[in-house]
């Protein structure tokens, strides 16, 4: 009896302790067009436990899915970082944000214009 | 000195304060209440002054006259940026974006597109290109698309086939709304059983297609996505006249049931019933007609649960008379008065699909088709008597999912068909009855590998278990790769399978004097076997830049090689002839597509393409018979856009088709005045059409078909003779009817 107790127990802890292996995130990147949309998911994606990516062009909302018990949000944000794109808590570097392409210089008021056509 | 640098560093602070903007951002709502958003972003543009919203949405932000852009942001809602020229309060209401995730795409959205991201070669076909062809049902919303051949009406029935590839359309998976629709015995005529205004996009897939759909297509797949109960117009009217005695109505009612059944009834009806015979053949131009159509679709969404359902209840009578102008059913009818056909056709349609997408997992859906149709044909030619009745149940289940990301998604499902044929024939040499049973279980699993940048990849398999094919296995294979900025390299391998109807699918060789022969090879179907092929086809797509306007070149090489294939054998004149194919058989097909806006809302669009089809006949290896190896194809439309749109605006379209000579099946042992040359003259036809937009909710159309009035002069051999022994109403290489004129009227509300 005592056993059953105590392996029950453990399932419990195991149980409670488990992370949450659909985790459902969202969050803010800066980007401005299609372009800016597959690097981000794709840097997202390259992070191994990240299970979806998708950033809203217009919103700018980026909808994530990972495994916690593999990597956490600051993993996925230093990711997007080093591809270029800000999110709230970590900017890129300039020279992250120089390899993006032209176009997707989110940070300039004329390239943005531009999108909003 | 050290005070001034003091002083210099405080100036900032000090003409910063000077000025500050004190303002709310609130959540939209109906009734235009105080919602605070706390947290959310309020910068200005390009700088590095921002803050956030306090708890009851309030903010406090430094002004400067140089800051002019403030830009409000928070996740979840449209991003708003507002122009301040003057320091006040700023009271701002975001508007919350939708659940779904939709991708709102700022640049004109081009009518007819094919995608630089899919794997398979798909050409998507909008409802803006649909309205191109006013006319009237789905074989006719492919005249100003060069992928898909239309072909003439024939002389008797006046229904259009259509080819891709080189290939009829029984080759080609015909669907609407993923369920296999246009197939068995209502091969023949069942384009025309979908009247254009109820399809809202279409999308053509070239080469093997996705094996998700079942194993039959070869040519390639063609969808029919029709409108949604939910989208579509609240009421929807269109009238249709045309020179040739053609009206028709279309009618769609939608209406919101509760907040989340939609209902729709769409009501189609056509009549033709004057007689023309311009020719003076004593044939009629073009059958009398009637058609009802009726469809009535549910269904039901709720985002929050993420289930959706359809179920569609459609009905279907369509009634068609032709032959001699002076021919009278109810006397002369199955008699040697005069000759003359009528085809009738009733059809019953429920379907129902549901479909399931995890909430909290959203790469996880379920969903399930069913579809069960019920058609009866009675029909006779002349003489001949063809009834057939094919009762059909099809269902396929589906579930999607990702292996350990979204680049790997997988699909796989199992799906069921049962197919009952009962044909009943009076024609000379054939059995009085022809009846199956067709029954199999298949299950599929398809691959896709998106890299998310220059490679896209499926691959599929399906194997299924047949009572007539046997169990088969069907792998289809396509590939994307982008080798450099706008442009897709696709190749594509797949197999397809498919019994044949010879009947239902060549119902023409009945309005002749053919002796119609089927050659025993001990097979199940008619005594034949099933037709095998594989399709093999790459593609290149282009976009570039031209005098600074967009363009895009494509190049399309496929290649259909049958295995085994049903030959349809017209070299006699006196005999049809199927059997299965001993040889090689094959359809090579060559296309190079131009897009061009040439300026502001004028787009170009032109193709040429050359087809090789070929097969080894019992009398040798020979040019398909009425194929031409050379098309060419251009469509222009313009639209005038001047200040708002709601005051009106019009539209202009023109297409131009071009057909090379095409091969006559052999009639060298008729009598002299029944021979006819080797080769048809070329064909050219030009289509017009004007649509005057006067507002959202009402336009008129006005066009005109073969405007250059092209006719085949000749259309029916022995014309003067039809229960002689030679008459044959299947050498159509073009127009029977001369230049025809439509107009028309589209009245909609929202």
């Amino acid at each position: 009896m005592k056993k059953i107790i105590t392996i029950a127990l453990l399932f419990i802890g195991t149980a409670a302790f488990a992370q949450n292996k659909n985790a459902k995130v969202s969050i803010e990147v800066d980007g401005v067009c299609m372009m800016c949309k597959a690097r981000i998911e794709k840097a997202c994606l390259s992070t191994k436990g990240v299970k979806s990516a998708n950033w809203d062009v217009k919103t700018h909302e980026l909808k994530l899915f990972f495994d916690e018990n593999k990597t956490d949000l600051k993993t996925i944000q230093a990711n997007i970082a080093a591809v270029g794109h800000d999110t709230k808590e970590l900017k890129a570097t300039d020279e992250a944000y120089a390899s993006v392409h032209p176009c997707c210089r989110y940070r300039d008021d004329k390239v943005v214009g531009e999108h909003h056509d | 000195m050290k005070n001034i640098f003091y002083i210099l560093l405080m100036l900032p602070i000090f003409m910063s304060s000077q000025d500050k903007i004190n303002g709310m951002i609130m959540e939209a709502n109906d009734k235009n209440e105080h919602i605070g958003l706390a947290g959310a972003n309020v910068y200005w543009l390009n700088t590095e002054v921002g803050t956030v919203t306090d708890l009851d949405g309030k903010f406090t932000i430094p002004y400067k006259t140089d800051y002019k852009k403030l830009v409000i942001s928070y996740v979840g809602f449209k991003t708003d940026t507002l122009t301040i020229t003057e320091p006040k309060m700023v009271h701002h209401w975001l508007q919350p974006t939708d659940n779904l995730d939709a991708v709102t795409v700022t640049s004109r959205k081009q009518a007819t597109a094919r995608s630089y991201l899919q794997a398979t070669n798909v050409i998507n076909v909008s409802s803006d290109e649909l309205l191109k062809a006013a006319c009237c049902n789905l074989s006719e919303s492919f005249e100003t698309n060069p992928s898909i051949d239309v072909n003439f009406a024939d002389a008797v029935t006046g229904t259009r086939q259509i080819k891709m590839l080189g290939l009829t359309s029984p080759y080609i998976l015909i669907a609407t709304e993923n369920i296999p629709s246009i197939r068995g015995a209502s091969q023949a005529f069942g384009l025309s059983f979908i009247p254009g205004t109820w399809v809202e996009s279409i999308q053509i897939t070239k080469g093997a297609g996705s094996v998700v759909n079942g194993y039959e297509s070869i040519a390639g797949q063609i969808n029919a996505e029709l409108v949604k109960p939910s989208t579509d117009d609240k009421l929807f009217i269109n009238a249709y006249g045309s020179m040739n005695g053609r009206f028709e109505l279309n009618t769609h009612f939608n209406t919101k049931v509760s907040d989340k059944w939609d209902t729709g009834l769409y009501l189609h009806g056509n009549l033709r019933d004057e007689k023309f015979d311009n020719n003076d053949d004593s044939f009629l131009d073009m059958p009398l007609q009637n058609q009802v159509n009726l469809m009535n679709r549910w269904q039901y969404i709720d985002t929050e649960k993420g289930f959706v359902s359809f179920i569609n209840l459609k009905f279907l009578n369509d009634q068609k008379q032709t032959g001699q102008i002076d021919f009278n059913p109810d006397t002369d009818r199955l008699t040697t008065n005069s000759w003359g056909s009528e085809i009738d056709t009733k059809r019953y349609e429920v379907s129902a699909k549901f479909g399931y997408v995890n909430p909290e997992v959203p790469w996880q859906s379920i969903g399930v088709q069913t579809a069960f149709s019920s058609h009866i044909q009675e029909s006779y030619f002349g003489l001949n008597q063809y009834n057939i009745t094919h009762n059909s149940l099809y269902t396929n289940a589906i579930y999607n999912s990702i292996i350990s990301d979204s680049r790997h998604k997988v699909k796989t499902g199992i799906s069921y068909t049962y197919d009952h044929y009962d044909e009943v024939l009076d024609v000379q040499n054939l059995d009085s009855n022809y009846e199956r049973t067709e029954r199999s279980v298949g299950a599929f699993f398809e691959y896709n590998y998106d890299n998310l940048d220059k490679l896209n990849l499926t691959a599929g398999v399906r194997i299924d278990n047949h009572n007539l094919l046997g169990t088969f296995v069907t792998p289809r294979v396509h590939a994307r790769y982008t080798p450099w900025e706008k442009s897709a390299l696709r190749a594509s391998f797949g197999r397809g399978k498919r019994s044949a109807n010879i009947f239902a699918e060549n119902q023409n060789m009945f309005a002749t004097s053919r002796a119609i022969n089927i050659l025993n090879s001990n097979g199940n179907i008619y005594g034949l076997d099933p037709e095998i092929a594989w399709n093999y086809g790459v593609s290149f797509l282009q976009g570039f830049n031209l005098f600074g306007r967009k363009a895009d070149v494509t190049l399309d090489y496929y290649k259909t090689d049958f295995k085994n294939q049903v030959v349809i054998d017209w070299e006699n004149p006196q005999e049809v002839n199927f059997y299965n194919l001993d040889g090689k058989s094959y359809a090579n097909s060559f296309q190079i597509e131009l897009n061009y806006n040439v300026f502001e809302h004028f787009d170009l669009r032109t193709a040429y393409k050359y087809y090789d089809v070929k097969t080894d006949y019992t009398s040798g290896k020979l040019e398909k018979s009425l194929t031409p190896k050379h098309r060419l194809f251009a469509n222009a439309s313009y639209e005038t856009h001047e200040g708002n749109l709601n005051d009106g605006f019009w539209k202009f379209d023109v297409t131009y088709n071009w057909l090379g000579e095409q091969r006559f099946s052999s009639t060298a042992s008729n009598p002299v005045q029944y021979q006819l040359p080797e080769y048809t003259p070329t064909i050219g036809t030009l289509n017009a059409q004007v649509t005057k937009v006067f507002s959202d909710t009402f336009e008129v159309y006005l066009g005109g078909e073969n405007i250059t009035n092209t006719k085949q002069s000749n259309p029916i051999l022995g014309a003067e003779d039809p229960f002689g022994s030679n008459f044959d109403t299947t050498f159509v290489y073009g127009p029977i009817f001369g230049s025809m004129y439509y107009a028309g009227l589209r009245f909609k509300i929202k």
